[in-house]
């Protein structure tokens, strides 16, 4: 009694002080939202003191920090979710390498800008074929996903684009061949993509994309602030030195920075109202409209893909967890130690860094996978191993009289197995390999992270397009459902369809052709 | 006469455990050897010795022209090709019938033929069905071992058992599973293999039908071959006090 109450106590005190924590930053802090793991020249763990975060960006913070008389306090937040946490009030403002562009205008207010870049094509060094956008059709491109690039890739149509989470796996892949080129911001190309051997600029830098801070729509007071610290940090040239000292001082930036100041005297605080005028709230019936749109593409772009690689996944479990199960059974003893091993190791460590491996690991050793051969193994040899348990379960309750009957007829064991046991097996374990086929089926989404575009990914792209987790995501957790759904009946119908009592398989006909179950007499 | 089965100081062990201690006889072509005896005195394991579905410790199994002898230097591969050619010659019926589940009785009575001994679908099915009919199943081919009753089943296990055309059927308490009501059925089948001259051997309890119908009995106690002879002498005069005591209880 008295260790329980003592117990919620410290539970309680513990809640509070999180709270506390979280709600009670100083007034004179101005915390800002980014993304580490986005990497160089932006805001990165510093390689000689990774505790220590660097990048262009956080010299930009500590500037309007110093302006504002507010100490700048870096927040983690992944890049995808930088919108959302800026709207739950995780930090103050977000800054990121984020492009101001009209859809984002509908979420939050942007500063001025306070740098101007491109995107850049980049090629392995001894390709001489592709110079400009127009040299990529019928090429593989990538790029990092949700981006300007990405968008840019799109409208040129024509190319076969892949997109990454990280710079760092998309230049990996061109290197390696798997991709023909990469497109992406000019910053990250000049650190990533320029200081490696293998790869080369290719043509000038494409179209034209500034990045500004962005501030909650109801914090106005904030933005004006952050606008005349900008200002006065490019009037005075503090950012131009910034920029100059990471390297990235560039032509765009030079034309950006002399119009702001041109246009300083007119347009002054004007900016903000601006902003907020041109960014309305959606009606119901917009909203609605809105999501009619996505369905043709969840449905036609993603759901296809999101079947073939499960139904394919699951093909590869099924056999090869068969084999792994008889393997495990009937093997001779060194056999049977891998086929054991094989189940613990697969079964063991997570399905993600598996495709990690297979899709980015792989290619060191010479074996290059598409990415939905990549997906189809994957999947396939992590399921084989609960597979393997299923069939191993499944045959192990097949009373003994059976083989031995087998046996005494004169079958060899292989013989036994395959057209006594085996049947038999298959018919018990329908039900946990459906349970798997459901689980797998949802697992798949886990495959966006090796660029395959399936359901969950076209989800990712709509709902970072509008800033709309919740409806996109209630639509696509939905489709999932309904795509399961025939599965399962499926299996119930063979299930009863091969029962060795000929009784439920009648009854069972008529469930799934939809005629009242009756019981019918034997 | 002509021996079919000659089973030379048959010894088994179980770890420590004896459960045979070298046994020794014979079974003439067309007889049918009746192997009784007291609950665990290895009169089973006796008959599983003779198809390999146990292995023996030493001692050696002939049936026919085929002779199975452990520890003689052969290969597991050697064994086990040796262990199947008898098996072929070896027809198995369980107490426990072991039909195949998910096949129907006419399948269940094809799989083996067709499997093992490579003779076509067609023809195997005709002989199925013939053997069916035989054992007062050729109404029931179609039906699956769960719609059949118990006896219905074991008729089907030996018809299952004489497609494989065997030389000798061996029987392990084929009615001890059975309700008493369906026992005489299955009997009067072996009864009738019998008149058509299949050697059969068989381990029961019903003293009944080894005293009628019986060739020879063979009385097992504590792993040893402790009486045999005709039913008459056993029934009527045994000559070892443990077989008078097992009788008492049975007859």
């Amino acid at each position: 009694m008295k260790k329980t109450a003592l117990l919620s106590a410290l539970i309680i005190a513990a809640w509070f002080s999180v709270q506390l924590s979280l709600d009670a930053h100083e007034p004179n802090e101005l915390r800002w939202g980014g993304d580490a793991e986005g990497g160089a020249p932006y805001v990165f763990p510093d390689p000689k003191n990774p505790r220590q975060i660097v990048g262009y960006e956080v010299d930009l913070m500590n500037e309007i920090g110093r302006l504002l008389n507010r100490r700048a306090v870096f927040v983690q937040n992944q890049w995808d979710g930088l919108i959302p946490g800026l709207q739950r009030g995780n930090y103050d403002v977000a800054i990121n390498g984020i492009e101001i562009t009209d859809d984002r205008k509908q979420q939050v207010n942007f500063t001025i800008p306070y740098y101007a870049t491109g995107e850049q094509l980049s090629v392995r060094v001894e390709e001489n074929t592709i110079n400009s956008l127009a040299d990529l059709k019928g090429k593989t491109a990538g790029t990092l996903k949700y981006s300007l690039a990405q968008r840019i890739l799109e409208r040129e149509g024509g190319i076969r684009i892949r997109t990454y989470d990280g710079q760092i796996n998309a230049y990996e892949d061109l290197a390696n061949g798997r991709l023909d080129a990469v497109l992406m911001d000019w910053p990250i190309a000049i650190y990533y993509s320029k200081p490696n051997p293998r790869l080369k600029f290719a043509g000038p830098v494409i179209e034209q994309m500034k990045y500004g801070i962005c501030v909650r729509r109801d914090n106005i007071e904030l933005l004006k602030q952050i606008d005349r610290a900008l200002l006065s940090l490019i009037k005075s040239g503090e950012l131009r030195r910034i920029y100059e000292k990471w390297g990235l001082w560039n032509d765009e930036t030079e034309r950006v920075f002399a119009q702001i100041t041109a246009d300083s005297q007119k347009q002054g605080e004007a900016l903000a109202d601006y902003t907020q005028a041109v960014t309305r709230k959606l009606t119901w019936r917009e909203r609605l409209k809105q999501y009619a749109s996505y369905l043709p593409i969840l449905l036609f772009q993603g759901a296809p893909m999101t079947l073939l690689i499960s139904i394919l996944g699951m093909t590869v479990a099924v056999a090869f967890g068969l084999a792994l199960a008889l393997m495990n059974l009937y093997g001779p003893r060194l056999v049977s130690w891998l086929a054991k091993a094989y189940v613990e190791l697969f079964r063991g460590t997570p399905l993600l860094i598996q495709l990690y491996l297979i899709f980015y690991g792989l290619p060191n050793i010479g074996i290059k996978l598409s990415p939905l051969v990549a997906a189809v193994v994957g999947l396939g040899l992590n399921y084989a191993a609960y597979e393997a348990e299923n069939y191993r379960a499944g045959i192990q309750s097949i009373p003994r009289g059976q083989m031995e009957a087998a046996l005494s007829l004169g079958m060899t064991r292989g013989q036994s197995l395959r057209h006594v046991i085996v049947p038999q097996a298959m018919r018990l374990v329908i039900p946990p390999v459906t349970n798997d086929f459901i689980s797998l089926f949802k697992d798949s989404s886990i495959v966006s992270v090796i660029t395959m575009v399936e359901l969950t990914k076209v989800y990712g792209q709509l709902a970072s397009t509008y800033y709309d987790y919740i409806g996109v995501g209630i639509l696509t957790a939905a489709i999932y459902f309904l795509m399961g759904l025939p599965f399962v009946r499926l299996a119930r119908w063979a299930e009863a369809r091969m029962a060795t009592d000929k009784r439920v398989a009648v009854t069972a006909k008529r469930r799934w052709f939809g005629v009242g179950a009756k019981p019918v007499g034997g | 006469m002509n021996t079919l089965i000659s089973v030379d100081n048959l010894q088994k062990n179980y770890g420590d455990a004896t459960a045979l201690r070298g046994i020794s006889f014979n079974v003439e072509v067309s007889e049918l050897t009746v192997i009784i005896g007291p609950s665990g005195c290895g009169k089973s394991t006796l008959l599983r010795c003779l198809n390999g579905l146990e292995l023996f410790d030493s001692g050696r199994v002939m049936i026919g022209d085929i002779t199975l002898e452990l520890n003689n230097g052969a290969t597991q591969r050697d064994l086990n090709t040796q262990l199947r050619h008898l098996r072929e010659e070896v027809g198995m019926v369980f107490q426990s019938f072991n039909l195949f589940p998910h096949l129907t009785a006419l399948e269940n009575a094809t799989l083996a033929p067709v499997v093992v001994k490579k003779v076509d679908r067609k023809t195997a099915e005709a002989r199925a069905r013939e053997l069916l009919a035989k054992v007062g199943l050729g109404d029931r081919l179609d039906y699956y071992p769960s719609q059949l009753s118990g006896g219905q089943q074991q008729r089907a296990a030996i018809a299952r058992a004489l497609a494989m055309s065997p030389k000798v059927m061996l029987y392990d308490e084929p009615t001890s599973a059975l309700d008493p009501g369906l026992v005489g059925e299955v009997l009067s089948i072996m009864r009738r293999l019998d008149d058509e001259g299949m050697t059969q051997v068989v381990v029961t309890h019903e003293m009944h039908f080894a005293r009628d119908v019986a060739d020879k009995v063979l009385v097992l106690a504590d792993g040893e071959l402790i009486e045999s002879g005709s039913p008459d002498v056993i029934f009527t005069s045994p000559r070892d006090e443990r077989t008078r005591t097992f009788l008492q209880r049975y007859l």
